[in-house]
């Protein structure tokens, strides 16, 4: 395991592509000048609001949130359901847009960007696991977990690349312990099994972030334990900041440091 | 990259929409036959037509024709001689032609055309279409011995012999002249004779004792007339009883067994009908006579009357001539008809054909020609006006079918956007998982049109090998479906080909392949931008 070279895995600063290389801003764009946009802190948001409308009805989720993850930081964000918890991390995730405030990241505004970078956000700085593992079905669990640096890399690059690409893959399978199942399909694999397979894949780009949504919420307690280790032992020995969603306070009570969702707005617990 | 794997794998995976994709498969396949086909067809009676027409006609609007061709031909040759390469004359004349079967006589409306027969087949394919070889090479109006080919020479395959035809040319007039004078003396019934003598006893040249004549032998009841003015006894003071038998006899009565009239080819469909079984039946056969009549030229026009002897039969394949179409030699049409200046000796003809060098444009000859004599008197026509509407007809019938098979295949387009509609309803959760991966929307799009171009190109390849497949063994198919269904599919005796002609163009085949793999990724176009569009939360939350 460990005669695999470990440079993206064990130092995720120091990446070529690291701080900012995709954020930097265009020419016209004028910087954020938010107050709490500030490089001290990793990842921000900022007076957040998300309404939804369901028959015409309209529902408030988050009613100004604001948030601030340090660098390294194991953040949980604890919640009933239907408190918000996932649309505040898919907002995090550039996956939506928030009605309302700012999401920085590194000290730039990343909420408005164009759909783009905010693909290449997704791509390269932050990595996200599910609670029900969303593995593409059609491929296998190497597959999967090279399928962010498929799609990052057109197709010669990736051929180009296939070699270190494949290293790195089986690598982060082997951190997680599924080097047994390579060649499996998501079916036929285990809840457990599932979602190593999408940790290995949130870190194949070599993220900053790592957002988990209820990563534990269908597992047996042992099979939960078993991956919160992983994720404590990601955030230790290689300083990722995670943010993790839960309901569960015993789960919570793991990370650093636990927020708590109600009425939508952030409760420090 | 991930575009291209999935595509794949869902191609691998999602077999209904393998199954969309069958009424393209089918929808090529059927446009590659009957564009094969009617391609065939096409060519085959472009090159009869072309083989039967030459290049470039100028003809006279009236059945008397024009004066003098050689003056013609060299005003021809004067103002477009470069791109010429043979003319000939020929008159053109409705007739009736006359024949006798078994005692019953058959009446025919014909086409009665004089030929030069030294020049005529350089202009046209005239010559190909003979059937005796070496008519093929030379035509002359000479009955020949024999020799007439048995097997139909153009055929492609499987041909039935043609009966009686290996006792065609003189063999078979002798024989026939022999049984018409027995008959008329009262000759005994034929009687089947075991120990008949082989057919080439009857190649003697004096008439043989015994005639043979499909197997039956007639005996010769008295000896030939011609035998017994031979034979009779000369006066004692050595004249001859009479001095005149003997010329009266060669130059007056006309022995059909010696002496053949002037010679003529036939249009086969003529002188023959097809059985079912596609195998060929004579009414006449080279070494027969035929009457032909035909106005005379003047006013008003009376029937003239002459007797021809059947030498050769033509067969072009195209019904509508060789069921209309007897040749015989120029000067005795024209003698026939009195088209002949007996001042000059010159006769009138109809028509000059007029051959061209391959390179040579016909219309562009035909515009200098039509400049050069005025069209009160003459019609200058290539050989495709002539034949025009018809050629039109094909083109715009192939036209129309290319137009509703294409329709078929506009159809099955639609079953592809319904099915990826499913697809893509299907695989939303996994749209919005290559969302949260960073995929851009234009990857998204990118993997559906790839997995309709995909499934256009599984479909419309396979299509292409079957349309091909089935194009290359359509005989046997046919062959197949009529041992199945006892129904003949391909019926040799209504279109004179013994075989289903086919012509495949790779042009053709080219765009009907990328018509449909268009066709597929049209279709894809709609689901594919559902996809891009999905909201990726929208789409993980899916269930």
């Amino acid at each position: 395991m460990n005669n695999v070279p470990l440079r993206k895995a064990t130092e995720p600063q120091s990446r070529p592509t690291a701080p900012g290389l995709h954020l930097a801003t265009l020419p016209g764009e004028t910087a954020p000048a938010a107050a709490s946009c500030t490089e001290a802190v990793q990842l921000a948001a900022v007076g957040l609001w998300k309404r939804y409308y369901k028959a015409h009805v309209e529902i408030p989720v988050l009613r100004g949130v604001d948030l601030q993850v340090r660098r390294g930081e194991f953040l949980s964000v604890i919640g009933q359901s239907g408190s918000g918890k996932s649309t505040l991390l898919h907002l995090l995730g550039t996956l939506d847009a928030p009605d309302q405030g700012q999401i920085c990241f590194k000290g730039q505004r990343i909420d408005n960007l164009p759909n783009r970078r905010r693909d290449l956000l997704r791509n390269r700085d932050f990595g996200m696991i599910f609670q029900f593992y969303h593995l593409l079905p059609e491929l296998t669990a190497l597959e999967n977990v090279l399928a962010p640096l498929l799609i990052a890399a057109g197709a010669w690059s990736y051929l180009r690349q296939r070699r270190a690409h494949l290293d790195r893959a089986r690598y982060l399978l082997d951190i997680v312990g599924l080097s047994h199942r390579l060649k499996h399909k998501p079916r036929e694999l285990s809840g457990g099994e599932m979602q190593r397979a999408a940790i290995a894949r949130a870190l194949v780009s070599g993220p900053e972030v790592l957002l988990a949504d209820e990563p534990t919420g269908n597992l047996d307690s042992g099979t939960g334990e078993e991956i919160l280790r992983i994720l404590r032992t990601l955030n230790e020995q290689q300083n990722l900041t995670i943010v993790m969603v839960t309901h569960d306070r015993a789960i919570a009570a793991q990370a650093d440091r636990t927020v708590r969702l109600a009425q939508g707005q952030v409760e420090v617990v | 990259m991930y575009k291209y794997l999935l595509c794949w794998r869902y191609l691998r995976t999602r077999y209904i929409a393998l199954a969309s994709v069958v009424s393209v498969t089918l929808g090529v396949a059927t446009m590659i036959v009957v564009n094969s086909v009617m391609e065939g067809f096409t060519h085959e009676m472009q090159d009869r037509i072309h083989g039967i027409l030459s290049d470039v006609v100028v003809e006279s609007h009236s059945m008397e024709g024009f004066r003098d061709p050689q003056a013609h031909m060299d005003r021809i040759r004067q103002v477009a001689g470069k791109y010429i390469a043979g003319m000939t004359p020929t008159v053109m004349m409705p007739a009736l032609l006359n024949f006798e079967v078994q005692g019953v006589s058959h009446t025919r409306q014909v086409s009665f055309i004089g030929v030069d027969e030294t020049t005529h087949a350089e202009v046209s394919d005239f010559g190909r279409y003979l059937q005796h070889p070496e008519n093929r090479r030379q035509l002359s109006f000479d009955l020949r011995e024999g020799g007439y080919d048995t097997i139909d020479h153009q055929a492609t395959a499987h041909a039935l012999p043609r009966e009686r035809m290996d006792v065609a040319g003189w063999k078979y007039r002798r024989i026939f002249a022999q049984f018409q004078k027995d008959m008329k003396a009262g000759a005994p019934p034929p009687v089947a004779d075991e120990a008949a003598p082989p057919a080439d006893a009857t190649k003697a040249e004096t008439p043989p004792d015994d005639v043979v004549y499909e197997g039956f032998v007639y005996r010769r009841a008295e000896p030939a007339v011609a035998d017994k003015a031979a034979d009779e006894p000369a006066d004692p003071d050595g004249k001859p009883a009479n001095p005149f038998a003997a010329a009266a006899r060669t130059e007056s009565e006309f022995d059909p067994a010696r002496q053949t009239h002037t010679g003529i080819v036939m249009g086969i469909a003529l002188a023959s009908y097809r059985m079912h079984d596609g195998s060929d039946r004579f009414f006449v056969l080279p070494g027969d006579d035929v009457k032909i009549i035909v106005p005379t030229a003047g006013t008003p026009p009376k029937p003239a009357s002459d007797f021809f002897t059947v030498v050769d039969f033509y067969e072009s394949k195209m019904s509508e001539y060789d069921a209309n179409f007897v040749f015989v030699p120029i000067r005795k049409l024209q003698e026939m008809r009195g088209m002949i200046d007996y001042s000059t000796g010159i006769g009138n003809v109809t028509s000059i054909q007029i051959k061209l060098h391959n390179d040579a444009d016909g219309k562009t000859v035909r515009d200098l020609l039509q400049k050069a004599f005025s069209p009160q008197f003459y019609g200058v026509q290539t050989w495709r006006d002539k034949q025009g509407p018809l050629l039109a007809a094909v083109h715009m019938e192939t036209a129309i079918l290319n137009v509703l098979l294409f329709m078929i295949i506009a159809v099955a387009g639609f079953g592809i956007l319904a099915i990826f509609y499913m697809i893509v309803v299907e695989k939303t959760k996994d749209i919005g998982i290559l969302k949260s991966l960073g995929a851009p929307s234009g990857g998204i799009l990118g993997i559906f049109l790839a997995y309709g171009l995909s499934l256009g190109i599984v479909g419309s390849g396979v299509g292409m090998v079957i349309g091909l497949l089935f194009v290359a063994y359509i005989n046997r198919i046919a062959d197949g479906l009529a041992w199945l269904t006892g129904q003949e599919v391909f019926d040799p005796a209504i279109y004179y080909f013994q075989q289903i002609p086919t012509i495949v163009q790779p042009f053709t085949v080219t765009w009907i392949v990328a018509g449909a793999m268009l066709i597929a990724v049209v279709a894809s176009i709609l689901p594919a931008r559902r996809a891009a569009r999905l909201h990726p939360v929208e789409a993980l939350r899916y269930e």
